[in-house]
């Protein structure tokens, strides 16, 4: 079996990687493979443990799934932050005020989050394909829209009952959890589990299988070769954005009626943006996510114990993810390169 | 003081773009080169003005080696270059766009700059606003900012590079009296063209580059036709052609007005049957892109009509134009018509009608293997565009035509192919007259336009200068017209 | 009054300085989209070096190097090994973030050392303005010299003037005689070390301390300052202290309209974007022609070389 260069030189990066934190964690008076141990242990240790890991799993690959038709289609949809939020709030005013049995809200949640950020997606595609706003600087402000206005509603309109706090809102109602199954003694979240392996395979499909998502990989390529084929390019942009964003709303649904059972400010738990990392170290492609998305969440749920064992900030987790993922982009450096687009409206050729 | 150029070689993989260029110039001449697309003219300015760099070679000033690595040392040198476009900062103001780049102090003392240009341009016998934008200038004016800075930077060489394109008659006539007076002076003035009346008009001496050697070079007055042999060469064409059956008008094109970027054409009038193939000449800029693009529906006439099969598609866009069964084929092969990173099935996927939801892959691909035998490319039917060679990416476009087609639009249908892919392609295309599609295409290739056309248009600076039919014409009354001129 | 007036001035200083070096950067053709991590990493870093070494200017020295690292990086990987700028501008960005917490976690809570106050003598004693601008300290007088010295830098100087046409037109620049690669590199440098600053500027000045949520969205507003004021030195700088203002505004409000003190920050964005639709529609393209001198005051574009990258043949 080859192996491509490419291939080797993600591995040599990826432990590269691994070195350097090491280092680090020798650098603060860290005994570093007690470390790298804790972080497995603290992620697949024990059967909760493992539970906690694939609820983290869940909305991590939902929105890297996302951002898989958003690169497609040649995006670099920054605001996906803003639309795992915008679901999760749309999700949140579902639990909070649709009556019913979890049968019936359970499944309006996640629609209500698909169609948050769907909408909130749109927004910055419009801002785009009308305004000529590139999508990085509408996305970037969304986000923070997105996150004053969850912040707006936890102290103010869905502030807890008695004092209005920044902890969050009140508890969802028991219907409005996502139910879990029992088993070996716990609790697994199997819905979220299903609508991760779900969205990657959907979104594996489309691109493969379909023509829309060849339509929509010809416009990420070369949208004037596209255009001159009789491919509508303006739309292929606004329906990926709505496509990515409403994984990513559903992502947002997740985080609030699986894991905080709550609406609280930090709602989208950075996964928006950690999804970015995902899909730069999956190659922009679907058919890795769901692995990097377990590796990384592994990374960061484990790293928690970091915090309570060795004392460590378990911002180490992220530190990790983010020097394996610069390491790898140098090194795509030397197998693949990808071109750098203007960021300022260009003129027609 | 003269420019001696010595066996210059420049190669870009397998082209050899110079050859082994030997010529001189003298000091005080308006010295021109001449040489058709593709000939060498342009790389061997960009070496001489320091954006390429020679294989081997040398170039002497008053008899010394210049180092002519980039364009700032060849502006210490004194060679400057007027590109055709010249390169404007379009949001700064006209005195920062003199100013930029210049030698002098940390403070830019724009008083100063400000009267250095009023002084050199008046020498000249330019005028400038200075405090306007560079964007609210013309291409005339723009050379003449150029030249303005040039001079001040103390250029004893000036190239130009095609300058006529684009600008007026009176800003023409400007620019001439402006070279001649800058050759008085002492300047040695090349001027790369490749019109004859041009030429003929202003230069002392003329260079003629054919494929990357110099074929010829004496001072003016040189007899037209003399000058087109050099440049074209001997072209005999067998006339074997069969003609094939024309039907009705299919495009009648009337008084229309094109504008794309700096050529203006005006008062277009066309009528071209079906089953009928017309080719466009005239060099780059002449107008031929322009008509081609807007027969594609990528431009629109700002006055006149466009009717194709008997509908009007002066204002329609280009979706339309491709219901109407009008099919462009780009000259950019791989930036504009193929894309990068799609492979030949998925490539004659989006060619062909389905539009049902799902790819069926399995007849994709069968579709696949049958176009790449039919179409004879080198490909299998996962290999990407970019995988190809430039004749079998011309095929797999070729094989990506619908089959139900009005108006073929070509630019430069064979261009950087080898001979048999140029025969085959243009095989496939003539076979498409016999169902009356109508085929227009543009090409620098002489031979190729008068061996395939029924009729020839000549483009010339931005109008329509001749129309004939390819069977009276011969290669080197084409290449008169081409350059402008009749022959007599 | 005075006293409002003053802590505006005072608050924005970090921000200004932050907001100037990044519009160096982006003048030049470069996006530094790691400002927000820079800015915590160097905040960190400038209170944990001078807290070790108990004096503040070593802190800053510290925080300069860290900005600057982090911006060699992204200048090596757009410029050298010609990668995609917002991918490794956003992967630092997390990156330098994390780390500061990593790093940072043993300085939290404590007392370090802190610019000390500097009135000017004379100057500080006129009525109003001299309270407000001159009963400052270092920092702040540091970031009135960065908002002039980039716009003499840009506006008065060759250097400058070469710097506009590196971002405008790349092609241009070069075929003028100007090494394009070469300055983006430096300048991309330049402007992170004087982000480096800012950082150092909060930890040591306006904030004091060290803890995770210390320099909040501070990078992230300077890129949309940079962008709302039309990368012009000065109108940038306008923006700044406009935000400044609106950040104090709130607080004082805060009794009076509690969520607006939270929602407020939020602001500059919506502003950025709107600026953005304006100034690239039509409508304000046909207005600018007619009125070039509300073209120069309201907006500009964006040097139309941002994030592209330069190649010679």
């Amino acid at each position: 079996m080859k192996i491509s260069r490419t291939t080797s030189a993600t591995v040599i990066a990826v432990l590269a990687a691994i070195g350097v934190g090491i280092l680090l964690l020798i650098a603060v008076g860290a005994p570093p493979f007690e470390a790298l141990s804790l972080l497995i242990e603290g992620s697949f240790g024990s059967a909760s443990k493992m539970s906690a890991t694939l609820l983290a799993w869940s909305p991590l690959v939902l929105a890297a799934a996302g951002l898989v038709v958003t690169f497609a289609a040649g995006l670099w949809n920054i605001g996906v932050e803003g639309q795992v939020i915008m679901g999760a709030i749309a999700a949140s005013w579902v639990a909070r005020s649709v009556p019913g049995p979890p049968a019936v809200v359970i499944p309006l949640t996640i629609l209500a989050g698909a169609i948050g950020g769907l909408v909130w997606a749109l927004l910055a595609g419009v801002l785009k394909t009308r305004f000529h706003v590139h999508e990085i600087f509408g996305g970037l402000g969304l986000d923070f829209v997105a996150a004053g206005l969850a912040t707006y509603l936890v102290i103010g309109p869905w502030a807890r009952a008695g004092q209005a706090s920044t902890s969050g809102t009140d508890i969802f109602r028991e219907e409005a959890w996502m139910p879990e199954v029992e088993a070996f003694g716990v609790g697994w979240p199997i819905i979220p589990i299903i609508l991760g392996l779900v969205s990657v395979a959907i979104v594996w499909t489309l691109l493969r299988g379909t023509l829309f998502g060849l339509k929509l990989k010809a416009v990420g390529s070369n949208a004037y070769s596209s255009y001159l084929r009789g491919i509508p390019t303006n739309s292929y942009i606004l329906g990926a954005m709505a496509i990515g964003g409403a994984f990513a709303g559903v992502a947002g649904t997740v985080q609030a009626t699986a894991f905080h059972h709550k609406l609280v400010p930090a709602i989208s738990g950075g996964y928006g943006f950690l999804a970015i990392l995902v899909v730069l170290l999956a190659g922009f492609g679907a058919a890795a996510i769901a692995p990097i998305s377990l590796f990384f969440v592994a990374i960061s749920v484990g790293s928690t114990q970091l915090d309570l064992r060795l004392g460590l900030d378990s911002a180490f987790g992220g530190v990790l993810q983010g020097i394996i993922v610069l390491f790898v982009l140098f090194a795509s450096a030397y197998a693949v390169k990808r071109p750098s687009g203007s960021l300022t409206p260009q003129k027609e050729p | 003081m003269a420019l001696e150029i010595r066996d210059i070689h420049k190669h870009f993989g397998p082209v050899r773009a110079s050859d082994g260029v030997t010529f001189t110039v003298e000091e005080g001449s308006l010295h021109g080169v001449l040489g058709e697309n593709g000939a060498g003219k342009s790389t061997l300015m960009k070496i001489l003005s320091g954006f390429y760099g020679a294989d081997s070679g040398e170039i002497l000033l008053d008899g010394k080696t210049l180092n002519l690595d980039s364009p700032a040392t060849a502006l210490e040198s004194g060679i400057g270059m007027l590109h055709q476009d010249p390169l404007v900062f379009l949001p700064l103001t006209i005195l920062d766009n003199f100013a930029l780049g210049s030698p002098g102090p940390y403070r830019l003392d724009r008083k100063e700059a400000r009267q250095e240009l009023e002084r050199v341009s008046a020498e000249l016998g330019f005028s400038f606003n200075p405090s306007r934008l560079a964007a609210s200038l013309t291409v005339g004016e723009r050379q003449q900012l150029a030249i303005t800075r040039l001079m001040w930077l103390g250029a004893k060489v000036l190239i130009f590079d095609e300058p006529t394109t684009g600008i007026s008659a009176t800003q023409r006539n400007q620019l001439f009296s402006t070279l001649r007076h800058l050759a008085e002076a002492g300047l040695i003035v090349m001027f790369v063209s490749h019109k004859l009346e041009e030429v003929e008009d202003l230069c002392d001496s003329v260079t003629v580059i054919k494929q990357g050697k110099v074929v010829f070079g004496a001072p003016m007055p040189i007899a037209p036709e003399v000058l087109v042999e050099k440049m074209f060469g001997q072209i005999f064409v067998e006339q074997d052609r069969v003609d094939a059956e024309t039907g009705d008008t299919l495009v009648k094109v009337s008084g229309a007005t094109l504008e794309m970027g700096t050529t203006h054409v005006e008062d277009l009038n066309l009528e071209v049957a079906s089953g009928e193939v017309i080719g466009l000449a005239g060099l780059e800029g002449s107008g031929q892109r322009a008509l081609l693009r807007a027969c594609a529906g990528l431009l629109n006439p700002s006055t006149g009509s466009l009717m194709v099969g008997g509908k009007d598609l002066t204002k329609a866009s280009y979706r339309d134009h491709l219901r109407a069964g009008v099919h462009y084929l780009p000259a950019g092969r791989l930036e504009e018509g193929l894309i990068q990173g799609v492979s030949i099935s998925e490539h004659l996927v989006l060619a062909s009608e389905d539009t049902s939801f799902f790819v069926d892959w399995g007849t994709a691909k069968q579709r696949a293997e049958q176009k790449i035998e039919d179409y004879s490319i080198k490909g299998i039917p996962t290999s990407n565009a970019e995988a190809l060679s430039g004749g079998n990416q011309q095929r797999l476009l070729l094989s990506m035509i619908p089959d139900i087609v009005k108006l073929l639009l070509l630019e430069h249908p064979t261009r950087g192919l080898d001979v048999e892919s140029a025969a085959y392609v243009w095989t496939r295309l003539l076979e498409r007259r016999s169902d009356g599609t109508s085929i227009i295409f543009g090409s620098a290739d002489l031979d190729e336009l008068l061996r395939y056309s029924d009729r020839i248009i000549v483009f010339f600076a931005g109008s329509v200068f001749a129309i004939r039919n390819a069977v009276d014409l011969d290669g080197e009354e084409l290449g008169y017209l081409i350059g402008g001129k009749e022959r007599v | 009054m005075e006293s409002t007036f003053n802590s505006i001035v005072a608050a924005a200083a970090p921000l200004i300085i932050a907001a100037m070096g990044e519009t160096i950067t982006e003048k030049s053709g470069v996006i530094n989209l790691s400002l927000e991590g820079s800015i915590r990493l160097s905040a960190m870093t400038a209170f944990a070096v001078s807290f070790w070494v108990g004096h503040a200017l070593v802190g800053f020295v510290a925080a300069a190097v860290v900005g600057a690292l982090i911006a060699t990086i992204i200048a090596y990987s757009s410029i050298g090994l010609k990668l995609n700028q917002i991918a490794v501008g956003f992967v630092l960005t997390l990156l330098a973030i994390d780390l500061a917490s990593f790093l940072g976690d043993s300085f939290v809570g404590e007392r370090g050392p802190r610019v000390p106050p500097l009135p000017i003598p004379v100057l500080s004693d006129i009525p109003f303005v001299g309270k407000v601008l001159f009963d400052q300290n270092l920092v702040v007088y540091a970031s009135f010299v960065a908002i002039g010295a980039t716009w003499w830098f840009f506006y008065r100087t060759r250097p400058g003037l070469n710097l506009q046409g590196i971002g405008e037109r790349p092609e241009a620049a070069f075929a003028r005689g100007i090494s394009v690669n070469k300055l983006r590199f430096w300048y991309t440098v330049l402007g992170g070390a004087m982000v480096g600053i800012a950082g150092a500027a909060y930890s040591l000045d306006v904030k004091l301390g060290w803890r995770e949520t210390l320099t909040l969205n501070l990078g992230w507003i300077a890129l949309a300052m940079v962008i709302f004021g039309g990368w012009h030195p000065l109108r940038v700088a306008a923006g700044a202290y406009l935000f400044g203002a609106l950040q104090v505004l709130a607080f004082q409000l805060q009794d009076v309209f509690p969520g607006v003190a939270q929602v407020l920050p939020v602001a500059p964005f919506p502003l950025m974007i709107l600026a953005l639709a304006l100034v690239y529609s039509d409508w304000f393209k046909t207005l600018g022609d007619r009125f070039p001198k509300l073209r120069n005051i309201l907006g500009s574009e964006a040097p139309a070389g941002l994030g592209t990258v330069f190649e010679r043949e």
